[in-house]
C-alpha cells in the first residue's frame, strides 16, 4: 500500500474540472485508489464520490493505492496535482 | 390560423423558420420485481454503452460549437455515467430484485440530494449535472425517444419548456435560426445562450409548448418578445426587410468593437457595459465594452434560500474583476427594497416602497449584512480596477457612515494579514434630486459619481414610472433633469472626480449628444447598445456640443430639446 498527503491548492477546491482530470488519471489502474479527507474516504475513480465530499481549498488529504501497480498510480496522481496546479 | 405569442426578448435579432419542438420525455418508472437480475444488469450495462456514444457525440459536438471549454462539462458527464459508485449501487438494488429502471432512479435521487444538500452553492449546482446524465441513462432503459436535436438538419426554431445544458450544447448553429421557451427570464441559461450565439430568444412565453406544433411556421423577434404563428405573407415580407435592416446594422457596427469610443473631434469618453451578473461577461467583451459602470450585487442574493456567504460573494466579484483586468469595474452594493425583495428576507410592507427602507438604508439597519458584501469587494480588490458605488445617498452623513464601515472592514481584514488594494475607488449612485443638489458638498468626499437616471427622473418629476397615467413625466431630456446633471457634472469636474451614468438614458441617442456636452466621462448601458452608441459618438464633436449647452439649459420643455438634439445630430 501507498500513501501520500496533498494540501489542496486549485483556488475552487476540488470542483468538477480538477476532478475529472484525477478521476480519469487513476481509472485504468487495476489498484484500488481512495482519498481520504476529515476522517471520510471515497473511492478515487467515482466522481461522485469524491465531489459529494466537498474538498476545498486548503484542505489536507490523503490519497491512497492498494494493488499490483500502486506506485504507478500514486506517481499519475502526484504527477496531476503538479501539473495542473491542484496540490501539492 | 394567425396567432401571436409574447414572452422577453432576451436576444435580439428576427428569425423566419419552422417549430421544432424539443419535448421533454416521460421517464415515469414503475417498481417491479425481477426473477433474473443477471438481465436486468446486462440491460443496464447495454443502456449505459449506448448513453455513453451519446454522450461522446454531444461532447465532439460541443467542442466544435462551443470549444473545449465549454465540452469539459461532458466529460465530467461521462465519469458521472460511468461512475462506480453510481455502478455499484445501481446493481446492488437490481440483486435485491428490483427492476434497473427502479434501481437508476433510486440511486439518481441519492446523489442527487447529497449534492443539494452541500452548503457550497457550486456543488449544488452539480446536482442538475447528475439529473442530466441520470435522465438519459434512464430514457435508454425505457426506451423513450428524447429528442435528438444533433439530427436536425433544416433551418428551425426550437420550441421548449426549457432548454437544458445538454439539449443547447447539440444545437447545431447552421440550422437553429432561434428559440422560445416557456420558462425563464433575462439572465436564464437559455438567455445567455441565445446572446452568446447571437441567435434571436425569446422567453417566459408560457403557453408555447401548449399551442406551437411540431413544423408551424414562424417568426420570432427577440429585440421585443413577438413570436407570431403562421404569420401571412404580408407579415414575412415586413418581417425579412426588418431582418436584413438588423443584420446590415449589425455588421456595420461590428468595427467598432476593438476600437475606443472617440468623438469625431478626438475626444475619449468610455463606455461600459451595465451587468447582472457574471454570465453577462462574454457579451460585454464581445460588445466591446471598456469597463462595466453597473454590476448589480443582487442576483447573488436572488432566487435563494438564504443569504449569500462572504466567500460566494468574493468568488462572483473575483470573476468579474479578472475578467475585466485593467478595465474599470463599478460594483453597486446591494440595492433591494423598493419593487425588489427576497424570499428569505421579509422588509416591511410600506406605503410608498420606493420612498422607504430601501437600498443603502435597508443595509444600514441590517449591518452585519452588509459587512459581509463589503468584506468580499474588499478582498477582492486585489483583483482588478474595482470602484465600489453606494445606492441611495441621499445626505454626506448617509456617505461618511457607509464609507466609515468600508474602512472600519479594512483595517479588520488588514489585521487578518489579509490583502487589500490601495487603489480601489469609493463613489456613490446619484440618484436622489437632494444629492445632485448638493453635489459640490459631495464631490470633495467621493471618488466618484454615477448617475442612476431610472430613480433620479422618477424622483425628480415625483411621478411613478410603472404608472402608465403619469409615466408621461418619465422625461429624460426634461430641463429639471438635465439642470440637475448638469450641477453633478460640474461640481464633480471642479474637484476633478469623473461622473459617470448607468441608467437607460446613456444609451439613448437622443440624450447622448446632450450628456457629451456637458462632459459625462463614462456611460454606461446595456452591452447590446454599446456598439451602436459608439458609432454615434464617432459622428459628434464634443466642442460642437459645449456649444450648445448654455442654449440647451435655457430650453423650456424636453420636446424642444430633444427636437433640437434632432435637428442638429
Amino acid at each position: 500500500m501507498e500513501k501520500k498527503t496533498y494540501t489542496i491548492t486549485s483556488s475552487e477546491g476540488l470542483h468538477a474540472r480538477p476532478c475529472s482530470m484525477l478521476v480519469s488519471a487513476v481509472t485504468p489502474f487495476k489498484s484500488e485508489v481512495t482519498i481520504t479527507y476529515k476522517e471520510r474516504t471515497a473511492n478515487l475513480k467515482s466522481i461522485m464520490g469524491v465531489m459529494g465530499m466537498g474538498i476545498e481549498s486548503g484542505a489536507q488529504v490523503e490519497i491512497t493505492a492498494d494493488g499490483a501497480d500502486e506506485s504507478e498510480a500514486i506517481a499519475k496522481v502526484d504527477e496531476i496535482m503538479k501539473k495542473e496546479s491542484i496540490g501539492e | 390560423m394567425k396567432q401571436t405569442i409574447t414572452g422577453i426578448g432576451v436576444s435580439d435579432g428576427i428569425a423566419i423558420a419552422k417549430a421544432y419542438r424539443l419535448e421533454t420525455p416521460d421517464l415515469t418508472v414503475e417498481k417491479l420485481t425481477i426473477e433474473q437480475p443477471e438481465l436486468e444488469i446486462a440491460r443496464f450495462e447495454a443502456a449505459k454503452a449506448e448513453a455513453a456514444v451519446e454522450l461522446e457525440a454531444i461532447r465532439a459536438k460541443a467542442a466544435e460549437n462551443f470549444g473545449e471549454d465549454k465540452a469539459a462539462i461532458f466529460s465530467a458527464h461521462l465519469l458521472v455515467l460511468n461512475d462506480p459508485e453510481l455502478e455499484s449501487s445501481v446493481k446492488g438494488s437490481i440483486e435485491q430484485g428490483v427492476n434497473a429502471e427502479f434501481a437508476l432512479q433510486q440511486a439518481a435521487d441519492t446523489f442527487t440530494a447529497m449534492f443539494e444538500a452541500m452548503d457550497n452553492e457550486y456543488m449544488r449546482e452539480r446536482a442538475a449535472d447528475v439529473r442530466d446524465v441520470t435522465k438519459r441513462l434512464l430514457a435508454k432503459l425505457l426506451g423513450v425517444h428524447v429528442s435528438d436535436p444533433s439530427t436536425i438538419n433544416e433551418e428551425v426554431i426550437i420550441i421548449a419548456d426549457d432548454l437544458t445544458p445538454s439539449a443547447t450544447a447539440q444545437l447545431n448553429k447552421q440550422f437553429v435560426k432561434g428559440f422560445v421557451t416557456d420558462i425563464g427570464g433575462r439572465t436564464s441559461h437559455s438567455a445567455i445562450l441565445g446572446r452568446m450565439l447571437e441567435i434571436p430568444a425569446v422567453v417566459g412565453t408560457k403557453t408555447a409548448m401548449a399551442s406551437i406544433e411540431q413544423g408551424t411556421a414562424l417568426i420570432v423577434d427577440g429585440t421585443d418578445g413577438t413570436v407570431l404563428l403562421e404569420p401571412t405573407d404580408e407579415d414575412t415580407r415586413a418581417y425579412e426587410t426588418k431582418k436584413v435592416t438588423f443584420e446590415q446594422d449589425k455588421e456595420l457596427l461590428k468595427r467598432f468593437v476593438s476600437e475606443s469610443t472617440v468623438t469625431s473631434d478626438g475626444h475619449h469618453v468610455e463606455v461600459g457595459a451595465n451587468i447582472a451578473s457574471t454570465e453577462d461577461l462574454p457579451l460585454a467583451d464581445k460588445n466591446g465594452a471598456e469597463g462595466v459602470g453597473l454590476f448589480r450585487t443582487e442576483f447573488l442574493y436572488m432566487g435563494k434560500s438564504d443569504f449569500p456567504t462572504e466567500e460566494e460573494q468574493y468568488d462572483a466579484y473575483k470573476t468579474v474583476l479578472t475578467s475585466m483586468g485593467e478595465r474599470p469595474t463599478v460594483v453597486r452594493t446591494l440595492d433591494i427594497g423598493g419593487d425588489k425583495e427576497l424570499s428569505y428576507f421579509s422588509t416591511p410592507e410600506e406605503m410608498n416602497p420606493f420612498l422607504g427602507e430601501r437600498a443603502i438604508r435597508l443595509c444600514f439597519e441590517h449591518p452585519e449584512m452588509f459587512r459581509t458584501q463589503l468584506r468580499a469587494l474588499l478582498r477582492a480588490s486585489v483583483h482588478g480596477n474595482l470602484k465600489i458605488m453606494f445606492p441611495m445617498i441621499a445626505t454626506l452623513e448617509e456617505f461618511r457612515r457607509a464609507k466609515g464601515m468600508l474602512l472600519e472592514e479594512q483595517e479588520k481584514l488588514k489585521a487578518d494579514g489579509i490583502e487589500v488594494s490601495d487603489t480601489y475607488e469609493v463613489g456613490m449612485m446619484l440618484e436622489i434630486p437632494a444629492a445632485a443638489v448638493i453635489a459640490d458638498l459631495f464631490a470633495k468626499e467621493v471618488d466618484f459619481f454615477s448617475i442612476g437616471t431610472n430613480d433620479l427622473i422618477q424622483y425628480t418629476m415625483a411621478a411613478d414610472r410603472m404608472n402608465e397615467t403619469v409615466s408621461y413625466l418619465y422625461q429624460p431630456n426634461h430641463p429639471s433633469v438635465l439642470r440637475l446633471i448638469h450641477n453633478v457634472i460640474q461640481a464633480a469636474h471642479k474637484e476633478g472626480k469623473w461622473v459617470g451614468m448607468c441608467g437607460e438614458v446613456a444609451g439613448d441617442p437622443l440624450s447622448i449628444p446632450v450628456l457629451l456636452g456637458m462632459g459625462l466621462d463614462e456611460f454606461s448601458m446595456s452591452p447590446s447598445s454599446i456598439l451602436k452608441a459608439r458609432a454615434q459618438f464617432a459622428d459628434l464633436s464634443k466642442a460642437e456640443w459645449e456649444g450648445y449647452i448654455p442654449e440647451i439649459l435655457q430650453m423650456e420643455t424636453s420636446e424642444k430639446i430633444t427636437e433640437f438634439v434632432q435637428a442638429h445630430s
